[in-house]
């Protein structure tokens, strides 16, 4: 079994569990407020984790790419409030042309 | 008995379920390429969109796997992305079928957007509704834009970097990320934990910075005034 799969059907089964959780112990165990408020705020930490190693990384070692100036673009087209389409195909655009221009 | 055709509240929640469906298919469709150029099989990555069913966790789980890092690593990161899941059991599960089997079923459907449609509106009845006309309509359009994100884009070759497509995958992260910056609460979280995960980065292997992020949650509330936090 590859890799891929093995995350796969693990974080399936226990992504189904976190899902199923409420609905089936039928709301009688309370989440703790703070719990709760936790849990909320920690897609934010993630999600910016991941644009800056997805950005400024390769393997172990931080690094200035193409990705960065790209991110900038997407950036300001969000901050335009642009539709996600026009978001990723700015980025990758912007991109291209700067690996089309710095060779 | 009440129709959509008949029910104004209904159409409405069918609108807003279906603009929603709209607004993530490209998100499926990033994740496809994303797959893609993690080495990943077509049917593994529509068998994560069907089985995970949760956009940000499963962006993260192969981020990690398609920058080297382990299945523990992968697995972890998309479960702490997930944990809100629980808190939308919670809000629902008083809206949901008595019948055991039909509540496990139907806690298949949990994620934003069906939790976001379900509790736009206060009648039970119409919460359910809501519900199950959020997640299915996400669930194909998620579905559907991941298979093809997989089988349309080439992962070998220049293809990619030519054109640019890896850029889409940091743009797609930002998208996720974006709404959540107008909290500054969350705005201090993201860049605490986008410092934590890059400095990291040297230090330790793939995917765990990513999980160490984490760490700005107790961080930013823990230093806050006390009776600051909202």
């Amino acid at each position: 079994m590859s890799a891929a799969l093995v995350t796969l059907l693990v974080l399936a089964a226990g992504t189904y569990g976190l899902k199923a959780a409420g609905p089936m112990l039928l709301g009688r165990r309370e989440v703790p407020p703070a719990v709760e408020r936790a849990a909320a705020l920690l897609p934010a930490a993630l999600l910016a984790a991941l644009v800056v190693t997805s950005t400024a990384t390769a393997g172990r070692a931080a690094v200035v790419d193409a990705r960065l100036p790209a991110l900038l673009a997407a950036a300001v087209l969000l901050w335009l409030r642009a539709p996600f389409v026009v978001v990723v195909v700015g980025a990758a655009a912007t991109a291209a042309a700067v690996r089309a221009v710095a060779g | 008995m009440r129709t959509v055709r008949t029910d104004p509240a209904r159409r409405r929640l069918l609108g807003r379920a279906l603009s929603l469906a709209a607004a993530v298919a490209p998100f499926g469709l990033a994740f496809g390429v994303l797959c893609t150029q993690a080495g990943l099989h077509p049917m593994t990555a529509l068998g994560f969109s069907v089985l995970v069913f949760t956009g940000s966790a499963q962006f993260a789980a192969v981020a990690v796997l398609g920058s080297g890092g382990t299945v523990v690593a992968a697995v972890l990161a998309g479960l702490l992305l997930n944990v809100r899941c629980l808190a939308f059991g919670l809000v629902m599960a008083p809206v949901f079928p008595r019948q055991w089997a039909h509540r496990a079923l139907a806690s298949l459907l949990m994620i934003d957007e069906s939790m976001a449609v379900g509790t736009s509106i206060d009648a039970p009845g119409l919460r359910w509704f809501g519900y199950l006309a959020g997640g299915l309509g996400v669930f194909v359009s998620w579905n559907l834009s991941t298979l093809a994100g997989a089988v349309l884009v080439p992962g070998t070759g220049t293809f990619v970097t030519d054109l640019g497509i890896d850029a889409t995958i940091p743009a797609a992260f930002l998208a996720l990320l974006w709404p959540r910056l107008t909290d500054p609460v969350q705005r201090a979280i993201a860049a605490i934990g986008g410092a934590i995960a890059l400095a990291l980065v040297p230090l330790l292997p793939a995917g765990v910075p990513i999980i160490a992020s984490a760490a700005a949650v107790p961080l930013v509330l823990w230093t806050r005034p006390a009776g600051a936090a909202t």
